[in-house]
């Protein structure tokens, strides 16, 4: 839980930057005027109701939605349609899901050293070599040679942060990584995010685990209806928040 | 038994006499209760009744060893009439004393088959599998092979390409060099060659008489019809399922056209269609061999029946697969290549089959352009005036060899599909 430690950001460069982006699905407006910039290093918690459009928000960055006006600039490259653009972005952004989305049909070790393999041309030695060192940091090497099938939610999960990791990203994007887990395997996920929070990973989470925001997050942003309708440290966002809204939404999530 | 048991263990009672053994099995699935009873007995009385007289005109009374039709007749099955014919109904109208080549090329055929099925074999392997195996069946279908030089630089073209392109992290220097040197040799070759500088060599390999497709039969040419057919139709329909969801309209719209068009005609039209329509299109002078054509329109004919069963699978999978590989940076060939087609065969192995047997049998409608695969050779054998009147025997016996063939690729599917969701399974 010593991850935390109050810095200045000011002079360090961003990462990921957005400038008034907007994205509809049809006529429905998800995202309205996301301005958000995300420094190297920092570790932002994304809170917010339902539908809110957090998910929407972090899968704009790598392109798994596109948006359809403003600007995201990721590692100083702007997001475009071009092909190459896009996949040199996704080489520096890993991200896990809700539900995990391992490749079933090959083992974990193959999970982790695929795309080091294909996507980075990285010799295979190499790649089971980190995928190994992946495995043990996530504390499960025994189960390199089984399937996913074959591990429980909590292990296939780490399984997933791993495989992101292999790739060697500059940011990481979780997508509420704990809410398909049984309770009782949500913390060894949480201690795995909590551990690379500590190594200096830039991470950005959608979660309503807020121990875990607590105790990791530079900064908690709080979502509705598509706008970011507050954001701020945590100890001042769960001790003081500013608007309705967000302690509306906090006295539900607090007190459940 | 139970006293036996040491002190401390909990006793176990072994089960009631009228529950054990072949009795205890009989009474809980056959005599379960007075309808399932009679029901059992009514059904053994009339399999047995049916399966005594098939035994009694099959085995007891059959004649293995008659001359002519007219010894055979008022007896039993007359198996003679097989013994007689089994070289026309194998081998068709191959050159009698050349019938060992047929011969060699079906064995050889069916041992590519099973190389193929172990999956051991699913990588380089298959290449050279194939390649040599399709050399050995048409060498001694053909008798005589000639290559020309412009396809030895086009493979040359081809490998050093593939090579190039696909082995280009993996190998190194010199492996990447000898694909440079293949690629440039082919590529100056073959515009030396079309330019006319080269000259029109071929490789001519004719150590046996040469036989035309025309005279080819039976056995071989099911085998022919059925896998090469399969071989081309395979990744044409993966092509064509993967068109079908692509992004581009163009492309989907012609898969979609496609595929609808060739599932809307029987396959016997097609069949007319490459025989007699075929030439009509083609500039006066170029012909294409009736067999080549029916080949060809069965690839066409199978291609879009493998798309609809491959894209039954690909729309089994669920978007997170997708998503997860594009969020690593795969690019689309190597999505699908690696992550989707796996997948998505895996589920449709049994359709797949399913489809694949369908077509093994449904070679026999090219008898309508006048070819004579298996089925229909055996049915010449019925034409012989001295063995009039045995239809039973023949049909028999030629139901016989398909279903050996079938079986054994049903078992086989089966078995692969165990095998590939060992360990992935929860
Ligand atoms: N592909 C889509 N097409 C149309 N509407 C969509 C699509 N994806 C999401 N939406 C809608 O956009 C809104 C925001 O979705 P999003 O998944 O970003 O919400 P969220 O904040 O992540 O919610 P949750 O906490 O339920 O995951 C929702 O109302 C959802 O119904
Ligand atoms: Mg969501």
């Amino acid at each position: 839980m010593a991850a935390k430690a109050v810095r200045d950001l000011s002079n360090i460069p961003s990462v990921i930057e957005m400038r008034a982006v907007n994205k509809w699905f049809g006529q429905f407006h998800v995202l309205s005027d996301i301005n958000l910039d995300v420094k190297e290093g920092e570790k932002i918690v994304i809170c917010g109701p339902s539908g809110s459009g957090k998910s929407t928000l972090i899968r704009c960055i790598n392109r798994l939605e596109e948006h359809q006006a403003g600007d995201i600039v990721v590692d100083g490259v702007t997001l475009s349609n071009d092909v190459k653009n896009i996949e040199a972005i996704r080489r520096e952004v890993g991200m896990v899901f809700q539900s995990f989305n391992l490749f079933p049909h090959l083992t974990i070790l193959e999970n982790l050293t695929l795309a080091p393999i294909w996507v980075k041309k990285m010799p295979k030695k190499d790649a089971e070599e980190i995928a190994m060192g992946l495995l043990n940091r996530v504390r499960i090497p025994e189960q390199a040679l089984k399937y996913p099938g074959q591990l429980s939610g909590g292990q296939q999960q780490r399984v997933a942060i791993a495989r992101a990791l292999c790739m060697q990203p500059k940011v990481m994007l979780f997508d509420e990584p704990t809410s398909s887990l049984d309770p009782e395997m949500v913390k060894e996920v949480l201690d795995v995010m909590i551990e690379l929070a500590g190594e200096g990973m830039t991470m950005l989470v959608v979660t309503h685990e807020m121990g875990f925001a607590r105790a990791v997050a530079d900064r908690v942003i709080f979502m509705d209806f598509g706008e970011i309708v507050e954001q701020n440290e945590p100890e001042e966002f769960f001790a003081n928040p500013k608007n309705e809204r967000t302690k509306l939404f906090l006295s539900q999530i607090l007190h459940h | 038994m139970t006293d036996s048991l040491p002190t401390g263990e909990r006793r176990q009672l072994a089960p009631p006499l009228i529950e054990r053994g072949a009795l205890g099995w009989m009474r809980r699935n056959l005599f379960s209760s007075w309808a399932n009873g009679i029901i059992t007995v009514v059904l053994v009385v009339f399999v047995g009744s049916i399966l005594s007289s098939f035994l009694e005109w099959a085995v007891f009374t059959a004649n293995v060893t008659a001359a002519t039709g007219s010894e055979c007749h008022g007896q039993g099955a007359c198996w003679a009439l097989i013994v007689e014919k089994y070289r026309l109904i194998f081998f068709g109208t191959f050159p009698y004393e050349q019938q060992w080549r047929p011969l060699v090329a079906s064995i050889t055929l069916l041992a590519m088959l099973v190389m193929t099925s172990d999956r051991r074999m699913w990588n380089w392997r298959l290449l050279v599998i194939w390649s040599v195996g399709s050399f050995i069946t048409f060498l001694m279908m053909f008798g005589q092979i000639h290559i020309p030089l412009s396809l030895f630089l086009a493979i040359a073209l081809l490998v050093g390409g593939v090579g190039m392109s696909l082995r280009k992290a993996i190998a190194d220097a010199g492996e990447m060099n000898a694909y440079r040197t293949l690629a440039a040799i082919g590529l100056i070759g073959l515009a030396l060659r079309i330019a006319g500088i080269l000259p029109a060599w071929s490789l001519d390999i004719a150590p046996l008489s040469y036989v035309e497709t025309g005279l080819w039969g039976g056995i071989p040419v099911t085998l022919i019809l059925a896998s090469y057919g399969l071989v081309f139709a395979f990744p044409y329909g993966i092509l064509l399922a993967l068109g079908r969801r692509s992004d581009l309209p163009l492309i989907r719209a012609l898969c979609v056209g496609f595929i609808e068009l060739i599932r809307g005609v029987p396959l016997i039209s097609l069949l007319i269609m490459a025989s007699v329509m075929l030439p009509l299109f083609l500039p006066s002078g170029v012909t294409f061999d009736k067999f080549l054509r029916a080949q060809v329109a069965i690839i066409l004919f199978a291609g879009a029946y493998i798309a609809e069963v491959i894209r039954g699978g690909l729309q089994s999978l669920p978007k997170g697969q997708y998503e997860a590989a594009e969020a690593l940076g795969f690019n689309y060939v190597q999505k699908t290549a690696l992550i989707i087609l796996p997948q998505a065969l895996r589920v449709v192995i049994p359709p797949l089959i399913n489809t694949f047997l369908g077509f093994f049998k449904d070679t026999s409608l090219v008898l309508i352009i006048g070819i004579f695969d298996f089925l229909n050779t055996a049915n010449q054998a019925l034409v012989d005036p001295n063995w009039a009147g045995f239809p039973a025997e023949i049909y028999m016996f030629a139901a016989l060899i398909y279903f050996i063939f079938c079986y054994s690729v049903s078992r086989y599917s089966k078995h692969l599909e165990v095998e590939l969701n060992r360990g992935t399974r929860h």
